[in-house]
């Protein structure tokens, strides 16, 4: 009988859900690498190693310039970590990633060496949304690998639903979207009437490389290069796909969630 | 069976000398693509070539039986030919994509529409097939649609609950990956390749590998042909696992639709430790892979992996013995197996509907040369098969992962892939999670792109979809589409 079994399961098993961010945050797999800093200072003087690595053309250098990586067009590979010679760029092993601003996103200048990490909503909005945030998630050219990890937070080990955030089916019942993907021109239609039908106020998250700069794709005449070609985004959360963790991260420092925890 | 008077043959992950593809005129070509479909090959590819004004066609065939793959083209024609579809419907697709690529007209098509093509805002998808009626009505659906799910256009055609007619009009996730690929390979390649279908990264990856190897004359080292192996089946765990729940949770069962979403996580948390991306991205490279799956990290592995298969099979447990669900899924959404041959669809959606087609077991190639993995098959074609065949499938690969990981092959799993040969042809198919994945690649004179075509199982299998739903309750779509659970990206490219 099937209704005790799980029922034995339930007791057996127990709350499943983690205590983050009461508890300590889980750990990034060691081979994720988490969010990227940059020392420009470190770079030598002539060194463009980790220029032409880069699948999204995401490293720049002006000539006698530190270099700039712009963490929004990143896709986590690693092969500029792997090329510098000087210990530039290195991994932190950290989730924390998501900005506010895109140019928070710009990495490699003194006191810009890592994200600027994203602050919570003010006034209104924060009184609003702080505990109660309704989203449609929306995909445009994503592939589902985003939207799968957007997902994952609904399910019993993350319970997005204990910060009063949640996905629902209508704009008309939401309070901002979720972006993911290129945004390919064939949803340039979809998105601004899924926009439009959301009531005011209302905010936008960008969640992976594609939807802040178009990812692997940035430039196809196809696709717009994220999100911010079409509507105001307000959160930016870097990755591909952005790890869970780093998702949730972003959601909880823009409700205003993770402020009380951090303070000494 | 040796040979064809109309094809070249070849195995799955080689290649040939582009020379070696004959040629037939347009007609020819359908009719003798039609004769061997005819008798018992299947359409893995059909292509346009753009040449001199002109369009080759080029056709792919599977012998699944005789485990061979074979390949004929035709010489550049403009204007029409007629329809490969009229006679075998598998080709529907293929054709109006041609049509839509190259501005070649499949003469006697039934329904002739663009697939993917944008009209500057939204795909030029309207008009849609309509049935006329004093009580007849019409639903739409999407492409912004319930859930956190990727957009598609569902046109359904009632008479009260009931679904006469369902079509289905993509084209939203389209990004030019295709097109972007001629001249290459480039630098952000491998990363489209990842995310043609982003759950099946390996899938796609391990294709593209595939195909870049057989074109350059080389082969990978043997363990990382393994090491892709075990990625491709960490893939399918993850994604079937999921999908059970997905199921469990469209007929309200919560305690399987809530174990297996977390179940999910783990089995996308051990590709983790594979390469530290969820969805094994950055793992497979053409020449190997890039990273290794060392003694130490196996053994975590695996223990994590006997966990989460018990779990899984606890957590379907409850899900085949209650009757409540049974009553659900039993009957729903049928697809007969005459059906499911005609219109060629591949992957668990075949399986469920009692076709013996998996590439892994039907074209062996890479690891599986080595190591078989038996093929799942449920009579039915519904809802409750569809399901079946993936549990079935979630035992099998646990059971494999756990023989592989035992006896891993030694050396590197890094190799350089050198230089691509020039003027070749070279088809891979791999069995993706869904089904069927086709890759395939033709260099130029100087060894770059002149054409890559891609093929995801997706694209064999939505017209399933669409026939699962005749007669059926639209109440009854979800779970229909959570069978299926197609890749609306790995369609539109």
């Amino acid at each position: 009988m099937f209704t005790a079994k799980t029922i034995l399961h339930r007791l057996r098993s127990g709350c499943q859900t983690m205590p983050y961010p009461d508890g300590p945050a889980p750990a990034l797999p060691d081979r994720h690498g988490g969010a990227l800093r940059v020392d420009g200072a470190k770079c030598e003087e002539k060194c463009q190693a980790c220029v032409p690595v880069c699948p999204t053309h995401a490293i720049t250098k002006a000539s006698s310039q530190p270099i700039a990586l712009d963490l929004g067009r990143c896709i986590f590979c690693a092969a500029c970590v792997e090329a510098c010679p000087s210990g530039a760029i290195t991994q932190t092993g950290r989730h924390p990633m998501a900005t506010r601003r895109r140019e928070d996103l710009l990495l490699g200048q003194p006191g810009a060496e890592e994200a600027r990490l994203a602050e919570a909503l003010d006034g209104k909005l924060r009184k609003l949304f702080g505990r109660s945030l309704r989203l449609r998630q929306v995909s445009a050219g994503g592939c589902n690998a985003c939207e799968a990890d957007t997902n994952v937070l609904g399910t019993i080990g993350w319970d997005l639903g204990r910060f009063g955030v949640q996905f629902v089916a209508s704009p008309r019942h939401a309070d901002g979207l979720l972006i993911t993907g290129a945004l390919s021109r064939n949803m340039d239609l979809a998105v601004k009437k899924t926009y439009a039908a959301v009531p005011e106020p209302k905010i936008v998250i960008a969640v992976g490389a594609c939807a802040i700069a178009g990812g692997p794709y940035i430039g196809h005449p196809q696709v717009l290069n994220g999100a911010g070609a079409l509507v105001p985004v307000d959160l930016f959360v870097p990755g591909c796909p952005p790890h869970p963790l780093t998702i949730l991260d972003g959601l909880l420092r823009l409700l205003g969630r993770l402020e009380d925890k951090e303070r000494p | 069976m040796n040979s064809s008077p109309s094809f070249t043959l070849f195995a799955n992950g080689t290649s040939l000398p582009w020379l070696d593809v004959p040629q037939w005129s347009g007609e020819e070509l359908v009719r003798r693509t039609a004769d061997e479909l005819g008798r018992g090959a299947r359409l893995c590819s059909w292509f346009g070539l753009a040449e001199g004004g002109g369009t080759r066609l080029v056709a792919v065939l599977a012998f699944d039986a005789d485990n061979t793959l074979a390949v004929a083209g035709s010489t550049p024609i403009s204007g029409s030919y007629p329809a490969l579809t009229t006679i075998h419907p598998q080709a529907h697709l293929f054709e109006r994509e041609v049509w839509e690529q190259h501005g070649l007209i499949p003469a006697g098509h039934p329904w002739l529409k663009p697939v993917r093509k944008s009209n500057g805002n939204a795909p030029a998808n309207a008009p849609f097939f309509r049935v006329d009626g004093r009580e007849i009505h019409e639903v739409a659906v999407g492409p912004v649609h319930a859930g956190v799910i990727e957009p598609g256009h569902f046109r359904f055609q009632c008479h009260g609950e009931e679904v006469l007619h369902l079509e289905i009009a993509l084209g939203y996730q389209h990004r030019g990956i295709e097109e972007a690929l001629a001249g290459g390979p480039h630098l952000a390649t491998v990363s489209q390749m990842e995310t043609i279908a982003g759950d099946t990264s390996i899938g796609h990856a391990t294709a593209y590998a595939m195909v870049l190897e057989a074109v350059a004359g080389a082969e990978p080292p043997l363990r990382a042909q393994w090491l892709r192996a075990i990625a491709l089946e960490l893939e399918r765990l993850a994604n079937h696992t999921g999908d059970i729940g997905a199921l469990a949770g469209d007929v309200a069962f919560l305690p399987t639709s809530s174990a297996c979403g977390k179940l999910r996580g783990d089995f996308l948390n051990l590709t983790a430790l594979i390469c530290g991306n969820r969805f094994g991205r950055g793992l497979v490279r053409p020449g190997g892979c890039r990273q290794d799956l060392e003694p130490s990290r196996s053994g975590g592995l695996r223990e994590k992996l006997r966990r989460a298969l018990a779990d899984v099979d606890e957590a379907a447990g409850w899900l085949w013995a209650a009757n409540s669900v049974r009553a659900r899924f039993e009957g729903i959404g049928p697809v007969f197996t005459e059906q499911a041959t005609g219109v060629g669809m591949v992957g668990v959606a075949a399986r469920a509907s009692g076709l013996v087609r998996d590439v892994r077991f039907d074209h062996p190639a890479g690891w599986h040369r080595f190591a078989q993995i038996p093929v799942a098959v449920w009579p039915g074609g519904d809802v409750f098969a569809r399901a079946k065949v993936r549990l079935l499938e979630i035992q099998r690969s646990g059971q494999f992962l756990e023989e592989q990981l035992d006896s891993p092959p030694e050396g590197e799993v890094r190799a350089e892939n050198g230089p691509l040969a020039p003027d070749t042809l070279a088809v891979a198919l791999v069995e993706g999670w869904r089904g069927e994945i086709c890759h395939v690649a033709l260099t130029n004179a100087e060894g770059h792109f002149r054409r890559y075509k891609i093929t995801d199982p997706s694209f064999h299998n939505w017209i399933g979809l669409a026939l699962a739903l005749r007669g059926q309750a639209i109440s009854d779509f979800p779970i229909c589409n959570k069978s299926f659970n197609l890749s609306y990206c790995g369609f539109d490219l």
